[in-house]
């Protein structure tokens, strides 16, 4: 690639030395959601009927149906690490824009989502409404699911990008020359899909039976 | 620098070959970006310094006739925060750490170049924030920023400073990530792990903690400005929610921090004690282990901040025994350096000079450590001065008496020039009286009760603070002479051969300063650390 590639020895010296930058830097992601996780369950200690409550107010079947986009975006990243390693540049493209495409309609359900809980009052910082009794655990359950949803909606939206701007580059570029930006963005995204695998279970589906 | 005669290294030298400023600005080179550093934390150091020193003039009286009571919460707080993250933090790995571990590894760069540089844009950019938060009137919640005087009384700038803090902490994980990866994949063939040098391995694990602890510091400071921008979260009683949330996540970054700080001083002080004893560092493997230790254990202790926050009793008897525990690691170094000594044969030069007063001094430091480690002394000795006077023989005693001493020790690889040995040495004795007279008295007037943080205090404590604040007048003057004769080495020292230490290391076997590529060629043979007494004396 470029100038700065000179102190590798090989091709595979410089893909190993990106892989390992970036599951030292996971290691940094996991622990920048760590407060969040760690408020929620003291949170959810404290307060577990108004969690439960308040976890039945959002809306469970668009999170369903956007934890299934984002596992299914999260196979055509795979599939896209798969033929960026066999060579096929075209193939490499599809996927990864087939990945973007998933990304952005799991954005746009999120944002439907967002806009009906304005409308229900449920944002904490805007007029709150809530059962009473249990406003003060509820609230403490929405602050927390906006930041988490938020942060996690900002890093998808960097995957995405990512995801947009290699797609483009292999237009001129051989999948080759690009085999390791495409595998650490791989890491990445399931990253960030694995994430949401957390996310999903703790905000959508407490004690959903009661 | 042209006007000197140049040799035939020097043609070579990363030194020379752009001299602009833009060529300094967007070098990618590890050792150029270490002295961007250089200039960047001496910065920052002198700017603290100059807060710390308005507060001891204030403390020579009782009363407070310098500075009113708001203004000097302010200075404390600007002392705290930037000696804690843009001087102590980035002291020895990014200045030593980025010009060293390459070379010590046999390696051309860096792991990732162009993110060094950034780590560096990164790091100015979180500086102009806490200089602009100064300008507009400073802050006054302490470096701690706890809640909730943080986040719903203060009326002072704590999102400004708070995005400073944020900003930095990224350049401490891109540098952490940097070193992780470097140390993994960048070595010279035949340089095992057995074979790195004390001070790659403390930076190693240095950068693990940096990459794990300084993300939850950052989410915190997030959590911390939203709070005060919408009265809303989860640190406010009133809500719900938990102020003592906030201090638990709070110490999770920041007593793992003091290892960030301590373990790369460590680092340096096991290079310069076998060079200058001529002896073989005791226990290699051991320091290893004591190092992995400290930084593995370090992430396990934050409580021992909190015993008398209301936490658990249960808590506090766990998170005291695991902090005697940390002791153990870091005894195991002490007696490892002093049996270094042992039948060496000891040359007091200054980077001795200094490593030996960071042996000392963090000694004292760590002893003192143990009993704020005792939950029940504690109790008495919370948030009185010493508490200030533990970690000042830490972090001054300790890691800025180590930065100087490796300063010293690598400056004629660094500059190619050799400093003079003789004010070398007197600046060594300066400091380290000078440091005992600031600090020893605060233990004793801590112990008789003295709270930290205020600009009054009972007149019965005035002759300790006048020793104290005398002994902080002779620090400022050791400390500036080290500015003003490194700087003249720089320009007009005698030149300097490339191993004038007769010292083990790759780094010596290169030109000083070092070419461009760093090596000629990569070195073979890679000889085992430390190998002092296979070597003839000077």
């Amino acid at each position: 690639m470029s100038s700065h590639a000179a102190h590798f020895e090989s091709d595979s010296h410089r893909h190993e030395t990106a892989e390992l930058g970036m599951w030292v830097f996971l290691a940094t992601e996991l622990m920048f959601f760590g407060p969040l996780l760690l408020g929620y369950a003291v949170g959810r200690e404290m307060y577990g009927q108004a969690f439960a409550a308040a976890s039945r107010h959002t809306d469970v079947v668009i999170g369903t149906i956007n934890t299934a986009v984002l596992l299914t975006s999260s196979l055509f990243m795979a599939l896209a690490a798969a033929a960026v390693r066999s060579d096929r540049t075209r193939m490499t493209m599809r996927c990864l824009l087939l990945t973007a495409a998933l990304g952005v309609v799991f954005l746009v359900l999120k944002g439907f989502e967002y806009l009906s809980e304005w409308q229900e009052h449920l944002v904490p910082w805007a007029d709150f409404r809530f059962e009473p009794r249990l406003r003060q655990g509820a609230g403490y359950f929405y602050y927390l699911y906006f930041a988490m949803t938020g942060l996690h909606a900002l890093h998808l939206t960097i995957g995405i990008v990512a995801s947009i701007v290699f797609a483009l580059r292999l237009r001129v570029n051989s999948a080759r020359a690009l085999a390791s930006q495409v595998g650490v963005t791989g890491l990445y995204w399931h990253f960030v899909d694995m994430i949401w695998v957390f996310l999903y279970p703790i905000l959508y589906l407490v004690e959903r039976h009661g | 620098m042209s006007s000197h005669p140049s040799r035939a290294f020097h043609e070579n030298s990363y030194l020379h070959g752009g001299f602009t400023l833009w060529s300094w600005l967007t070098t990618r080179d590890h050792k150029r970006i270490a002295l961007l550093y250089m200039i960047s934390i001496t910065g920052f150091f002198f700017l603290g310094g100059a807060a710390a020193t308005i507060i001891r003039i204030e403390l020579l009286t009782p009363q407070g006739d310098l500075v009113d009571a708001h203004t000097y919460n302010e200075l404390f707080t600007a002392h705290g925060i930037i000696m804690v993250w843009f001087f102590l933090i980035p002291s020895i790995p990014n200045t030593l750490g980025n010009f060293l571990i390459p070379l010590m590894i046999g390696a051309r760069e860096v792991a990732f170049p162009r993110l060094n540089l950034a780590s560096w844009y990164i790091y100015t950019l979180g500086g102009l924030f806490v200089l602009a938060t100064l300008l507009f009137g400073g802050v006054d919640t302490g470096w701690t920023f706890y809640t909730p005087f943080a986040t719903l009384f203060s009326n002072s700038n704590v999102v400004l400073a708070i995005v400073g803090v944020f900003v930095v902490g990224f350049s401490s994980i891109l540098t952490g990530l940097n070193f992780i990866v470097t140390v993994h994949r960048m070595r010279a063939p035949g340089m095992t792990w057995f074979k790195l040098p004390l001070f790659v391995w403390a930076n190693y694990a240095t950068s693990i903690i940096l990459v794990l602890a300084t993300p939850v510091l950052a989410m915190t400071l997030c959590l911390i400005a939203f709070e005060r921008i919408t009265r809303i979260g989860i640190f406010d009683p009133s809500l719900g929610g938990d102020p003592l949330l906030f201090q638990h996540f709070f110490w999770f970054y920041s007593h793992p921090a003091v290892y960030i700080m301590v373990l790369p001083a460590m680092g340096v002080a096991s290079e310069i004690i076998p060079c200058f004893a001529r002896n073989r560092i005791f226990g290699y493997r051991f320091m290893t282990y004591a190092i992995l230790g400290i930084a593995i254990i370090g992430f396990l202790v934050w409580g021992h901040h909190m015993f008398v926050s209301g936490q658990s009793m249960y808590a506090s008897v766990v998170f005291s025994l695991l902090s005697f525990l940390v002791a153990i690691p870091s005894a195991i170094k002490v007696f490892n350096w002093t049996a270094t000594l042992y039948k060496g044969s000891i040359l007091f030069a200054s980077p001795m000079l200094y490593a030996l007063g960071f042996v000392g001094l963090f000694t004292i430091g760590g002893l003192t450590g143990l009993f704020l480690a005792a939950a029940a002394l504690d109790v008495h000795l919370t948030d009185t001065y010493f508490v200030i006077a533990h970690f000042h023989y830490i972090m001054v005693g300790g890691t800025v008496m180590a930065y100087l001493g490796g300063l010293h020790f690598w400056w004629p690889k660094i500059v190619g020039r050799m400093y003079p040995e003789t004010w070398g040495r007197i600046a060594a004795v300066v400091i380290f009286v000078g440091f005992n007279l600031t600090f020893f008295p605060q233990y004793i007037a801590g112990a008789m009760g003295m709270p930290r943080r205020y600009h009054v205090y009972s007149p019965e404590y005035q002759l300790l603070n006048v020793f104290s604040s005398t002994g902080a007048g002779m620090l400022a003057i050791g400390y500036l002479l080290p500015l003003v004769y490194l700087v003249w080495a720089m320009f007009r020292g005698k030149h300097a051969p490339a191993n004038p230490w007769q010292a083990t290391g790759l780094e010596w076997q290169t030109a000083s300063p070092p070419p461009k590529e760093n090596f000629e060629t990569i070195p073979e043979n890679i000889p085992s650390p430390y190998d002092y007494r296979s070597r003839t004396r000077s």
